[in-house]
């Protein structure tokens, strides 16, 4: 390790220093006023951490600090801005919800901004150990999330839950990261790499095999993806809504990253192997996704549903596996993290007589008493579903583009058949909101939320403007993942 | 001339403008609404006639393009231009948008701003749609019609509007996803998205056979066509009049319009093989639908189904793919656009005095509402093809093609005239003649001046299309003309980029139904 190395990681350190910084405000000052400067403490530090990533030059370099540890690169630039963006936008506009709900403590946005740490670890890990260090780390700071309203019934239930299934799958991950060492004698990416590429793709140990695919198995946990799905209803209804608001978004992104890493990465050679079985979780997400959300009737569970959905189709984009693959579904996971953030945004604007509303029949009546929020929702739901000209269409574009580029006919089918179903219950929700009769007022919105809700809306509507901007962004992004396969 | 301005944009987006307008009124000035909704589309039209003043009837070639990069890391491009084709059913839509508002003027008490908002936004995105020269642009536009005729159904809709609007909506998005799909291999396969460059590129047979596929089963669904026309009954009973005008005036000649613009030029050899099988669901419809027509008791069912049987028409004119033929079903098309609208507004002005559909409910109003009686009889005359009317010359050149084709053919489809024929009097002589038994009709207020004024242009246009067609025929001959020699061309040579056993091999087994369609192998399909 070189001493310049610590340099490198500069943003990481703001936000570990940071972090604990922030903790210290929120132990040692008193009264109501506690949490906020710890919330202002930790927003404070993730702007600072988020200037240093952008101006440390990552995405033109290609570097691997700490002897292969960790690359730093515009993959990871990208992946990290849209965790710490995303996380920091669900902290922002969930605060005064917390506040309502009484669960304004200064323990939570030292936990997010923990949590992003492991999650941007989890971007940078070239190593199965540092992927695997980072993993956990943003773990533990989700399970005390998930379980913060220890109070309530179903906010512990949601943290247990999450907690024994994580366990599990970082078992698997632990233990398949074991097999992979023990095939090829290492941990790291580029050795692993070295190695397989030595085996040759006909030769193939039953160990490394057996090793990726638990990898895979313990990632896919992390993204939700068909068959690994089931904790994340439960979790997603039992967590405050905020929190539900941060998992859909920052983890996943956080989690496709080593996924991507890995597969076009080291495993490039074996591509023959895992595609089968990303196409497999693909079409397995995204069927399940469209038809199990159809009965549900709370909020956050048909959002749950939706997530697995969306990350069905993030995965064809990693089935492809090419710059364009990948690229595609970049794009697709900012997308989906602008709609997911302003969905959750008018979710949190849901309350009445000082209970916040889980069911979809009381979001009916909102375009009468708010019919703004009541817009904003439609037009998330619509892009959701994937019609022309918001700005998820083009998600669902390139993600399909990539496709049948690469010849995948039939996957491609059955995404696009899925989205008509999934239409169907997006488009319940508009039903709800718009035709039916109205119910009592709700109470008024708050100013910042109404604000992030404002930016996503005009973002997934003026997307179609000027659409070139991010393509190349992601491309860019991607190019370095198959430029050193290249070397 | 305007051919500095960019007048199809301007046509395009100044609706949007206009919804711009209504979003940043305040709530409660409805009345303002209305005005700024009636204004702009007012303008909108008056704009759309300069493209026709402007138009060169001449040439076949596209006319007042624009083409700027899009997505240029795609080689998408904003590229619109109209020629003999488009432009009239550009004028279609203007004309109708600003109609549909004057209709809902006092009919729609329920959030009229927010009504008017999706009347704008539908005028811009039929405008696109038949302007767009670039494949992705005219999906988009194709698409997000969706949305705005999803909140009309059903917002504004009737008892059943829930079901209508999500049976409108799931059917659309099913056939046009696959368009999607299809759009993506083409853009993958010939690296373009612009529609003249696609229908240059001759794919190969075996392609064009797929490609073809995609685009029936997207505008089948919008035409539509038997046995996928089930949505158009009930989208049309429950939808509010305008709705009902809008969407059997333009929305259903985006299909017929797809098939022309898109999946003739693009896959001509597919287009030849699947023309029986259109043939044969056409006529289905044009005699089954019209049977089913004649059984109805809802006034609005009926003439839903008769549209059906119109569109049925259409569908046989475009795939005779002679000259006669596909001039015939663009004419059809233009004139089922504005007498379909005008009787669903016929409808709406009963239904706004008496808010019922039901045939029974009414008769004998010819002795107190005679103004209503001579405006229904001439739109009855026109859909039934009445000479001197506008339905007569579509039909009639559709039959001359169709002749050309087939006598079976021809002789089916002339079966549809006499069964039309049947259910229009058959509903006219229960709705206005007999006598006044429902005591409660007697009240009933003869046209108002609103109406009369939304009937008079109407009425105009249809004895204009029908004693001097020329007008409207002239501007589209080049195109029609082109249309056919490009798809003559296509059949006579050797398939271009590829071998002509495997297009034999393909044209047979596409010939041979739907069992023997060609299997992709396996290792395509998941490499």
């Amino acid at each position: 390790m070189k001493s310049s190395d610590l340099l490198l990681l500069m943003p990481e350190i703001i936000l570990a220093v940071g972090a604990m910084v922030a903790l210290m405000v929120g132990v040692f000052t008193k009264g109501v006023l506690s949490a906020r400067l710890t919330l202002t403490v930790s927003l404070a530090v993730m702007v600072l951490a988020l200037v240093a990533l952008w101006s440390s030059g990552q995405n033109q370099l290609v570097l691997d600090p700490f002897n292969g540890l960790l690359r730093l690169d515009g993959f990871g630039l990208y992946v990290k801005s849209l965790c710490l963006i995303g996380g920091a936008m669900a902290l922002l506009m969930g605060w005064q919800w917390l506040e309502r709900e009484s669960l304004g403590r200064f323990e939570i946005p030292v936990l997010v901004v923990i949590a992003i740490l492991g999650m941007w670890l989890m971007a940078d890990a070239h190593n199965l150990l540092s992927l695997y260090v980072g993993l956990e780390l943003q773990s533990l700071c989700l399970f005390v999330l998930a379980a913060i309203n220890r109070d309530h019934r179903e906010s512990s239930e949601a943290g247990l839950k999450y907690f024994l299934l994580g366990a599990l799958s970082s078992g698997l991950l632990l233990y398949g990261a074991s097999l992979i060492y023990g095939a090829t004698g290492s941990l790291g990416f580029t050795e692993i790499a070295a190695a397989v590429k030595g085996m040759g793709a006909a030769s193939l140990s039953l160990g490394l095999l057996m090793g990726m695919v638990l990898v895979i198995s313990g990632l896919a946990f992390k993204i939700s993806a068909v068959p690994f799905h089931m904790w994340t209803p439960d979790v997603y209804q039992g967590s405050p809504t905020p929190v539900t608001g941060f998992f859909a978004v920052a983890p996943k992104v956080a989690a496709m990253a080593p996924l991507v890493r890995l597969l076009v990465g080291p495993f490039a050679e074996m591509q023959e192997s895992w595609q089968q079985i990303i196409i497999l979780m693909a079409v397995a997400s995204m069927v399940l996704g469209a038809f199990a959300a159809i009965t549900q009737n709370s909020i956050k569970r048909l959002l749950a549903y939706s997530s697995i959905a969306n990350m069905g189709y993030g995965l064809i984009g990693l089935a492809v596996g090419t710059v364009d693959g990948i690229a595609g579904l970049l794009l697709y996971l900012s997308i989906y993290a602008v709609m997911t953030v302003g969905a959750f945004g008018v979710i949190l604007l849901l309350r009445r007589g000082g209970t916040s509303l889980d069911r979809l029949s009381d979001l009916a009546g909102l375009s009468k008493h708010h019919p703004k929020t009541a817009f904003a929702l439609a037009v998330f739901m619509f892009s959701m579903a994937g019609i022309p000209p918001l700005a998820g269409f083009f998600g669902k574009y390139f993600i399909f583009l990539s496709a049948i580029d690469a010849g995948f006919y039939v996957l491609a089918v059955v995404g696009v058949l899925s989205s008509v179903v999934a239409a169907y219950y997006y488009l319940r929700i508009v039903k709800i909101i718009y035709f039916d009769e109205a119910r009592s007022s709700f109470e008024a919105p708050g100013r910042i939320q109404s604000w992030v809700v404002g930016v996503a809306v005009v973002l997934i509507v003026g997307y179609f403007l000027l659409p070139n901007g991010l393509i190349n962004q992601t491309r860019a992004a991607a190019a370095p993942l198959f430029k050193t396969e290249a070397e | 001339m305007m051919t500095s301005l960019p007048l199809i944009s301007i046509l395009t987006f100044l609706p949007l403008v206009g919804v711009l307008l209504l979003l940043l009124l305040k709530p409660g000035s409805d009345h303002t609404a209305k005005w700024i909704a009636l204004v702009v589309s007012t303008i909108v039209f008056l704009l759309s006639l300069l493209l026709w003043s402007g138009f060169d009837s001449s040439s076949s070639a596209m006319q007042f393009v624009e083409n700027y990069a899009w997505i240029p890391s795609l080689n998408i491009r904003y590229h619109m231009g109209i020629d003999g084709l488009s432009l009239f059913f550009v004028l279609l839509s203007a004309f109708l948008t600003p109609i549909c508002i004057l209709a809902a003027w006092d009919s729609i008490t329920h959030r009229p701003r927010d009504y008017m908002i999706a009347f704008l936004a539908l005028d811009s995105l039929m405008i696109g749609s038949f302007c767009a020269l670039d494949i992705l642009t005219f999906y988009v536009f194709f698409e997000a019609v969706l949305i705005p005729m999803f909140l009309i159904i059903g917002i504004w809709g009737g008892e059943r509007r829930v079901y209508a609007a999500f049976k409108f909506f799931l059917y659309t998005l099913t056939g046009s996803v696959l368009l999607l799909l299809a759009i993506l291999w083409m853009s993958i396969t010939a690296g373009t998205t612009d529609i003249p460059a696609l229908a240059e590129f001759g794919f190969t047979a075996q392609a064009q056979f797929w490609l073809f596929l995609a685009f029936f089963i997207a505008f089948a669904v919008k035409v539509p066509m038997w046995p996928v026309h089930t949505w158009l009954p009930d989208a049309h009973v429950e939808a509010p009049t305008a709705g009902s005008v809008i969407l059997a005036g333009v929305l259903l000649k985006l299909g017929g319009y797809g098939f022309l613009r898109l999946a003739i030029p693009i896959a001509p050899l597919a287009a030849h093989d699947f023309a029986p099988l259109i043939f044969t669901l056409s006529v289905v419809a044009v005699i089954y639908t019209s049977l089913v027509a004649l059984a109805q008791t809802d006034m609005k069912k009926l003439i839903a189904y008769s549209s059906v049987a119109h569109m049925g028409f259409v569908t046989i004119g475009i795939f005779t793919l002679n000259f006669q033929g596909v001039e015939g079903s663009i004419f059809q098309m233009l004139s089922h656009g504005i007498v379909s609208g005008a009787l669903f507004l016929c409808v709406g002005v009963v239904y706004d005095r008496l808010h019922s559909r039901e045939i029974a409910r009414y008769g004998g109003l010819a002795s107190i509402m005679p103004h209503y009686a001579i405006v229904f009889m001439i739109f009855t005359m026109a859909s039934i093809g009445l000479p001197a009317t506008s339905g007569f010359v579509g039909e009639f050149l559709v039959l001359l093609g169709s002749y050309q084709v087939n006598f079976w053919l021809a002789f089916s489809t002339a079966t549809g005239l006499i069964l039309g024929a049947a259910y229009m009097l058959y509903l006219y002589r229960r709705v206005i003649f007999g006598k006044l038994v429902n005591s409660d009709l007697k009240g009933l207020a003869d046209l108002g001046w609103r109406e009369i004024a939304i009937f008079v242009p109407l009425i105009g246009l249809v004895f204009w299309m029908g004693i001097y067609p020329t007008s409207f025929t002239e501007p589209m001959v080049p195109t029609v003309k082109k249309i056919i020699a490009d798809y003559d061309a296509a059949l006579a040579s050797p398939v271009a980029g590829s071998d002509p056993a495997a297009a034999a091999a393909a044209a047979a087994a596409a010939a041979e139904g739907d069992e023997a369609e060609p299997k992709k192998p396996a290792a395509l399909i998941l490499r």
